[in-house]
């Protein structure tokens, strides 16, 4: 199902069968080139596959954004321990929305990227771990395996190659952190989800103690097509050192919120102007958040000339991630985003290490205290201070994730707080009621 | 302790899906399914749990108040989850939530007298183009109004 109109400026990649009927169904899959790419990577050897996507320039979509061809060449493929695939469709990260619909609209598509990668690793089983909240996920995901274990596109001696492979579904139970790859591990093996010390990196030491490859739902589904079409076709639609599409979330104060296909690349003011149908309510842009709530936020004016790729993000001091793109206009509040993302990451932080775990905490009470009319002018340097005593001293990046974005919104927006101890409680919070209305 | 045909063949299955001696990785998905089927995770299934698996029950407990999902005491039949966080929140999250809570008049994880509506300020739920989101259950509902949601808060309380 979709859940928006699709705009004419996407490219349809990943998607193209989002819309079709019945485009779940593995008929439909083959009647569209389904395992295609798959039969066509039987014929190759495991070192061509790594290569094909490492030509491809694909990216891992979950957020960090790390070459795929590179990862998938560090798993010991000669290993006589077993290998794994795990999928990693835990989308928790606030303003992401996308593997949902991949899942939802394209299973096949999902599996037959495991299986490219399990051939690649000469891995036999995978395991696809998916958000608790997202039940009918597995739903839909369990009948496609089922599918495609009946025409013998998983289990034993797959069409004729003697390659087997089992795939399985696995659910969380409620958990952002096991978002992040090693402590998603830990949760597939019946644990908390603390994360692991690296290295050793899943690629050597993943699950069950084994290589494993784990990369997000749509870094999958992209090595179906690059397999078929060739790395080289997919490196093309994006920019150098980023190939391909990547699904785009827009959210916030904008006209057409939805989830867009969209080459690498992109220029940000055009998505937001013709993708996403401009400003709500005619209102002026004042904040955007490029992949999810754990980038630092950038200013209207650092949107200029930017466009939605790794690096033009990295050069603009924050980060592509996941596509979960927000926009918010000139009536909100910074100090009360501030505050509700921090509430999220306190409310997510395990507790593992300190710096997160009081940071984020005090971090909390500070912004909350602060949108209540009751800051000092010295906190907002203690905001700022508290937050980059995080940056870097936690074993996974939740930390990191808290600490960036108010370390944005309090630099940027620093007046927003100095606003707060004027016009107490929150000046702006009229005007923010006004627009939701 | 017993189950439901359905839930007992999921049992089987999810034991059969990981490596021999891996067995502890079910543990999270029978709790939640079972949770679904008994309203909670009581110290009887904690223990049905652990025996299957071959762990202690204190190896369950200790996992299970990691995640948030799992609870130890059942909820209402309806549970309505809203998500106030970032994109939720920029486009009406909150109003939803002070509606929901001013008129059942309960607030964050609590049930009403009959237990047939509990509410949930929720994170992110994944529906953040489709903001604001709310979850009954496993449903998802998108681009809710307060209008809307007034009308399927009297919808659950009439619905059995």
């Amino acid at each position: 199902m979709l859940y928006n109109e699709p705009s004419p400026l996407e490219v349809k990649v990943l998607t193209r069968r989002f819309g079709l009927p019945n485009s779940a169904s593995i008929e439909t899959y083959l009647q569209t080139d389904g395992y295609q790419a798959f039969r066509k990577a039987l014929g190759m050897k495991p070192e061509e596959i790594i290569e094909e996507v490492k030509v491809s320039n694909l990216r891992g979509r979950g957020g960090a954004g790390f070459p795929t061809g590179m990862k998938w060449s560090f798993v010991p493929r000669t290993s006589p321990k077993p290998k794994y695939i795990v999928v990693n469709a835990d989308e928790s990260e606030p303003g992401t929305c996308k593997d949902r619909l991949l899942i939802e609209n394209d299973p096949h598509q999902l599996i037959e990227g495991v299986l490219i990668a399990g051939l690649a690793v000469d891995a036999h089983a995978g395991y696809i771990y998916v958000r608790g909240e997202y039940r009918y996920l597995i739903e839909i995901m369990d009948r496609a395996i089922a599918e495609a274990y009946e025409r013998g596109y998983l289990g034993k001696n797959l069409l004729g190659s003697g390659f087997d492979f089992d795939l399985y579904t696995h659910t969380g139970a409620g958990a952002y952190e096991c978002g992040e790859e090693s402590a998603l591990l830990e949760s597939l093996e019946g644990k908390r989800g603390v994360p692991r010390i690296r290295p050793p990196f899943p690629a050597v030491v993943g699950a069950f103690q084994c290589p494993t490859i784990l990369n997000n739902v749509e870094t999958f589904c992209a090595v179906p097509p690059i397999i078929r079409d060739g790395g080289a076709a997919f490196a093309a639609l994006g920019v150098p050192k980023a190939g391909g599409t990547k699904l785009t979330c827009l959210s916030g104060h904008i006209n057409k919120p939805g989830v867009y296909e969209l080459p690498l690349g992109f220029p940000v003011m055009k998505m937001i102007e013709e993708v996403g149908g401009g400003m709500r309510n005619g209102k002026k842009l004042k904040a955007f958040i490029p992949g999810g709530s754990s980038c630092p936020v950038l200013t209207a004016q650092e949107c200029e000339g930017l466009t939605m790729d790794y690096d033009a993000m990295a050069k603009a001091k924050t980060m592509l991630g996941s596509g979960g793109v927000v926009i918010m206009d000139e009536d909100t509040c910074m100090v009360k985003a501030a505050l509700r993302i921090m509430r999220f990451y306190a409310h997510e932080s395990c507790g593992w290490c300190i710096p997160c775990r009081e940071g984020t905490t005090w971090l909390r009470k500070l912004l909350q205290r602060f949108h209540d009319g009751m800051g000092q002018r010295s906190d907002i340097g203690l905001i700022g201070d508290l937050a980059k005593n995080m940056l870097g001293r936690t074993f996974c990046p939740l930390g990191d994730a808290a600490a960036m974005p108010t370390i944005s919104i309090v630099e940027k927006f620093a007046h927003e707080f100095e606003d707060h101890l004027n016009g107490k409680p929150c000046p702006y919070e009229k005007a923010e009621r006004l627009a939701i209305a | 302790m017993t189950f439901s045909p359905e839930l007992e063949a999921r049992f089987d299955k999810l034991l059969r899906s990981y490596p021999p001696g891996r067995q502890r990785s079910a543990m999270i998905p029978m709790l939640l399914y079972a949770q679904d089927e008994i309203g909670s995770v009581t110290p009887e299934l904690v223990e049905e749990v652990a025996r299957r698996i071959g762990v202690s029950p204190l190896q369950v407990e200790e996992v299970l108040t990691y995640y948030s999902m799992l609870r130890r005491k059942p909820l209402g039949r309806h549970h309505v989850q809203i998500c106030t966080n970032i994109s939720c929140l920029l486009t009406g999250g909150e109003e939803l939530w002070e509606h929901a809570c001013r008129k059942l008049g309960i607030g964050h994880k609590e049930a009403t007298a009959d237990g047939h509506i509990s509410l949930e300020e929720v994170e992110c739920i994944g529906a953040c183009s489709w903001a604001p989101a709310l979850q009954v259950n496993y449903d998802f509902y998108h681009n809710v109004t307060v209008e809307q949601l007034d009308r399927l808060l009297d919808s659950l309380r009439k619905a059995q």
